[in-house]
């Protein structure tokens, strides 16, 4: 990552172009979803524009997946959309640690950032904010790694929805370890001090004992699980937390 | 068109979790101890997510064996990106080692 001397003389342009740079790791993780929801989209009976209109207006590959097995075992629609709302709850974070960022962006951009929030824009633009100093070309930074992800989604949908139609079994190819793996990769720079590890470890415990929850709840437990532990060493051993 | 409706109600359920906080910002201050936990997100969701998926090959059943490709290649990039710390390596080690352990168990 450049260093924060370096980002205060970033053009818009250089940080619209940075930020779809650093999100290309994730991308890379995120392209078999796409292809494997276009994929799937058809069999569990939704039409060809609407799996593309869902891509385009939802944006939001979990709960796009969820729907799709929600749709084929017959769900109303009423379940499914309370279903994402509780999949997406975890998005209620992420704008919350976006929060301290935000003051000097116009609610048109915040409009636009809303709806292209996602796991890995938010991944990749924390950093970014995170590093000291204030610039007026974050947002730019955000927009870049927000819109790659997003125009990578539609791609990958509409590959889905043609081409691997023609592949059989194609979601049977452990493509979706991919995004495992990226997120693997994430995570691990964090861990660095003892209350990242003990929030990190709780967090991981608690999610495979409450995986049984309905409606994807585990992740919410074990997210709250992981924070207060985190909170909690951090106060205990008198830390401040450096950026 | 009752699918379209779907997409226009999940649309904005997804819309109405992740726009109005960063609407409010600027209007509303966070307490510290929510901004000092807020710290924790990133890696603590991101853990959240992996785990199952790792551990629950199938959705359903606990799987924690030498025969689950999905464990032993995320062991192999939680090693590899410990020691190299470099995201696009872990993920080639990890594809890599998922579709070789894939492969020998048959």
């Amino acid at each position: 990552m450049t260093d924060s001397a370096d980002l205060a003389e970033q053009s818009a342009l250089q940080a619209l172009g940075q930020g779809a740079k650093d999100i290309i790791p994730l991308i890379v993780g995120a392209i078999p979803f796409g292809i494997i929801f276009g994929t799937l989209a058809q069999s569990s009976g939704l039409s060809f524009g609407a799996a593309a209109g869902m891509s385009a207006f939802v944006f939001a590959g979990s709960s796009q997946f969820i729907a799709l097995g929600l749709l084929a075992s017959g769900s109303t629609a009423i379940l499914v959309i309370v279903t994402t709302l509780v999949v997406n709850l975890r998005h209620l974070l992420y704008a919350a640690s976006l929060v301290p960022y935000m003051q000097d962006t116009s609610q048109h951009w915040k409009a636009v950032m809303g709806f292209l929030l996602t796991d890995e824009a938010f991944a990749v633009a924390i950093r970014r904010y995170r590093q000291p100093g204030r610039r007026g070309t974050d947002y730019w930074y955000y927009l870049g790694a927000a819109l790659a992800m997003y125009l990578n989604w539609q791609c990958c949908t509409w590959l889905g929805l043609t081409v691997g139609q023609m592949m059989p079994n194609a979601a049977n190819w452990g493509l979706d370890f991919a995004m495992v793996a990226t997120f693997i990769g994430m995570v691990i720079p964090y861990v660095v001090t003892k209350p990242m590890m003990g929030a990190v470890a709780i967090t991981a415990g608690v999610a495979i004992v409450a995986h049984g929850l309905p409606y994807q709840l585990g992740l919410l437990v074990a997210v709250l699980a992981g924070g207060v532990t985190g909170l909690t060493l951090e106060t205990m051993s008198g830390s401040i937390k450096h950026e | 068109m009752n699918e379209w409706v779907l997409i226009g109600g999940m649309a904005l359920v997804t819309f109405a979790i992740r726009y109005p906080l960063l609407a409010l910002s600027g209007r509303i201050q966070l307490p510290y101890a929510l901004v000092r936990a807020l710290g924790f997100v990133p890696p603590v969701v991101l853990t959240a997510i992996v785990v199952p998926a790792v551990f629950f090959p199938d959705g359903q059943t606990l799987s924690v064996s030498l025969s689950n490709p999905r464990l032993v290649a995320a062991l192999a990039c939680v090693g590899i990106g410990v020691w190299r710390q470099n995201l696009l390596i872990t993920i080639m080690v990890g594809m890599g080692t998922f579709w070789l352990w894939q492969w020998a168990l048959g």
